[in-house]
């Protein structure tokens, strides 16, 4: 399954529920607003380090790069365009927003 | 008084009033409207000589990092209008602290130079203030 997240999680809980309700083996795309979540020295660094242990964690590198968060990204997490964002979906049995 | 003169009058009776105006800016950019919609009254406000402040609080201190690259998402990125401010006259801008920390980022990383205040510091601030207007 592939979750999409799109808010800060620093703004909101969407993340925090996405990484606690995740099945081990799934992916979670952080997308918008979302990409924050995989910035280094971020507050929730230390819980995307120990949820990457189970779960596939991607961000869309077009919002990195918009935000200027591009060169702190957490070392591991996939980056993805939108022909990479159209693929996951499509490799998904089911997808979920967490708007 | 005739009416054509009351405006003037009116306007002179304003030039003497300085408020001191806030922007509370507390959204990152890009994923709403808020952080440009608050440019552009920032910039409107600054035609009426008033005693402005920006804040930077929560995610809104994401508006000020540097390095923003917009083109492959397709949006403008506005983050140089904040270096514009000065000439403006927009000197006074305020990030608060924890903010900041919490985001894993330093003054390094801003665009513009800021003076960071504490809470407690950013809770003085506010409550000197004419008007507080929040994005």
């Amino acid at each position: 399954m592939l979750h999409i997240v799109n808010k800060s999680p620093l703004d909101r809980t969407a993340l925090d529920s996405a990484l606690r309700m995740a099945k081990p083996g799934s992916t979670i795309l952080l997308i918008e607003d979302g990409v924050y979540g995989v910035t280094k020295g971020n507050k929730i660094e230390g819980a995307i380090k120990e949820a990457m242990k189970t779960v596939s964690i991607s961000a869309l590198w077009p919002d990195l790069e918009a935000r200027g968060m591009q060169d702190t990204v957490i070392d591991g997490i996939k980056q993805v365009d939108y022909n990479g964002f159209v693929d996951l979906v499509a490799e998904s049995k089911s997808v979920m927003s967490w708007l | 008084m005739s009416e054509s003169t009351g405006g003037i009058e009116m306007e002179e009776d304003m030039s003497g009033t300085v408020k001191k105006f806030a922007f509370i800016n507390r959204k990152a950019p890009y994923g709403t409207i808020y952080a440009l919609e608050s440019l552009e009254v920032v910039l409107i406000s600054a035609a009426f000589d008033q005693d402005v402040s920006l804040v930077f609080a929560d995610d809104g201190v994401y508006q000020l990092k540097k390095g923003q690259a917009t083109k492959a998402v397709g949006m403008k990125n506005f983050s140089p209008t904040y270096r514009a401010l000065e000439g403006y006259d927009i000197e006074k801008l305020y990030v608060e602290k924890e903010s900041m920390e919490a985001r894993g980022l330093t003054t390094d990383d801003l665009i513009v130079d800021v003076e960071v205040l504490d809470a407690a510091a950013m809770a003085a601030l506010l409550e000197e203030q004419d008007v507080v207007l929040s994005f």
